[in-house]
């Protein structure tokens, strides 16, 4: 009974941090301390530190820290008896790892993200859609199909009809996207959030079949955790309308 | 027989070094899937990529061999040279072996990528292609064939060679009947190492030519990429890595450097 106790306290601490108004002082802030551990997927790398700044500026005594990397290598990694106190995973299949070795219970969906063609700001291969990725002339590169983004661009090719001719499986996202950046690929296939962090370095083409293939972001708080308010209490903030307003910003999709 | 001075102390930390090196790999053995290793190890894929990593590192061998020899040689001999250069050269040469590999993927797809320093003027395309794991490799490997040789001719006797120059022996033949036999041995030993250093090489082949089945997918890449979806698979090509490269090494005996060990 103890835990949705605190998380509702909990809720409610976040909830009067969004509305700036001073927070008064709430009877568990004192078990909301320490450190915080969050295990995140690569695609989450500025999102989260954002919604780490504004969750220690609500809770001074929380120091967060980050292990971000690829979903199912962390999943490995917390199976392996990795010290983390919450999990935030590009792919629910990634979460299944850790929730089937008991290690969390009840994850929730937090964010959803799109994929979206990447060419390189001058589009070379004069890219338009996702029918050129058949073209044999051009420099493709997809995800590896073992990572949650390989996996996605797949089901959106199937779902158009389309036999890619690709030139390399890249063992995540972000890797994708230094090819781009590079202009040694005249295309890929990443999330809306990656072409948004890149900036001006790539141009994104927004196409119909992506809907079809929409990853989503589950989190949980790990039960191993030796910090397990703090955790229960940075996973409400991501969920919280803060955490939300800073995924959005970013170009996540709400869950 | 020569007395031995090691004290028994020493037995402490050389024995925690030998753990450190070698507890991992049993680890490897102890959780590898045994039941399952021959249906995965005889998977397409699998062969795919163990015929591409043994080829691709036997071609970087014979070109790091091709170039490397010559380098050695100049390296030993630049002991004349003033500090500058020399200090340069050997610190140019021993770079691949400190720089992360993934960083030297870098920069050889912006010297030799489509908008590369040299790239750009190139008819072809080089990264994602075979030829672009074996420069990978070469870049990443040659230096220990590189140092090898050159530690076998610094410690090799010159006076053979003045001996043979005092004959009448033209420079070129000297090199070929005095010098290469001399270090024959280095020479053997560095390219065993480079071979082994080709075969696991993973961070420089992903960034530069990056992971298409049967033309840039080495068994690295492949073990890694498993790693993400099937661990029992990754630790069964672990081992089939592992197995190789040993068995590579065992071969060394104790030639690591002539002179110093015979």
């Amino acid at each position: 009974m103890r835990r949705p106790l605190v998380l509702a306290a909990l809720a409610a601490v976040a909830l009067t941090g969004c509305a700036a108004v001073p927070e008064p002082a709430p009877t568990n802030e004192g078990t909301v301390a320490g450190t915080v551990t969050v295990f995140a997927a690569a695609s989450l790398t500025e999102s989260f530190q954002a919604i780490a700044d504004a969750f220690t500026a609500e809770h001074p005594n929380v120091q967060v820290t980050f292990n971000f990397g690829g979903s199912s290598g962390l999943a490995t990694q917390i199976v392996e008896g990795a010290p983390a106190d919450v999990f935030a995973a590009a792919s629910p299949a990634t979460m299944t790892t850790v929730t089937d070795a008991g290690l969390a219970t009840d994850p929730a969906d937090f964010a959803t993200n799109t994929l979206e063609i990447a060419v390189p700001t001058d589009n070379p291969g004069g890219v338009t859609g996702l029918a050129d990725f058949a073209n044999p002339d051009l420099a493709i590169a997809l995800c590896a199909a073992e990572v949650p983004c390989g996996a996605a661009a797949a089901k959106a090719l199937d779902a158009a009809g389309i036999v890619a001719s690709v030139d390399t499986y890249e063992q995540d996202v972000r890797a994708v996207l230094t090819k781009i950046e590079l202009g040694e690929v005249d295309a890929g296939l990443v999330y809306r959030t990656d072409v948004l962090a890149a900036g001006a370095k790539v141009k994104g083409i927004e196409f119909p079949e992506a809907s079809g293939a929409i990853a989503r972001y589950p989190i949980a708080a790990l039960t191993a955790s030796a910090n397990p308010d703090s955790a229960a209490a940075f996973a409400a903030f991501v969920l919280s309308d803060a955490g939300q307003r800073i995924l959005q910003k970013a170009g996540f999709g709400a869950p | 027989m020569r007395r031995s001075f090691l004290t028994p102390a020493l037995w402490i930390p050389a024995g925690l070094a030998i753990a450190l090196l070698g507890l991992p790999l049993v680890a490897l053995i102890v959780r590898a899937p045994w039941a399952q290793l021959p249906e995965l190890l005889s998977r397409s894929e699998v062969l795919q990529a163990l015929g591409l990593s043994l080829g691709t590192a036997s071609i970087a061998t014979v070109v790091s061999l091709a170039l490397g020899i010559p380098l050695a040689l100049v390296l030993a001999r630049s002991a004349d040279w003033p500090a500058v250069p020399r200090r340069l050269l050997r610190a140019l040469v021993t770079v691949p072996l400190v720089l992360p590999p993934v960083v030297g993927g870098v920069a050889l797809l912006l010297l030799l990528g489509r908008r590369g320093l040299i790239g750009q003027f190139l008819p072809f395309q080089i990264p994602f292609s075979t030829t672009a794991v074996v420069i990978a490799q070469v870049f990443v490997a040659m230096p220990f064939l590189v140092l090898a040789v050159e530690s076998a001719v610094r410690a090799s006797d010159r006076r053979f060679e003045t001996a043979a120059a005092t004959l009448g022996a033209t420079r070129w033949t000297i090199l070929r009947r005095v010098t290469l036999p001399l270090v024959a041995p280095g020479v053997s030993a560095g390219a065993l190492l480079c071979f082994t250093r080709a075969l696991g090489e993973f961070g420089a082949t992903i960034t530069f030519a990056g992971s298409f089945p049967g033309v840039t997918q080495t068994l690295p890449i492949a073990t890694y990429l498993e790693l993400q979806r099937d661990p029992d698979a990754a630790i069964a090509l672990s081992l089939t890595l592992m197995v190789v490269s040993v068995a590579v090494l065992v071969t060394l005996r104790d030639r690591w450097v002539p002179g110093l060990t015979s």
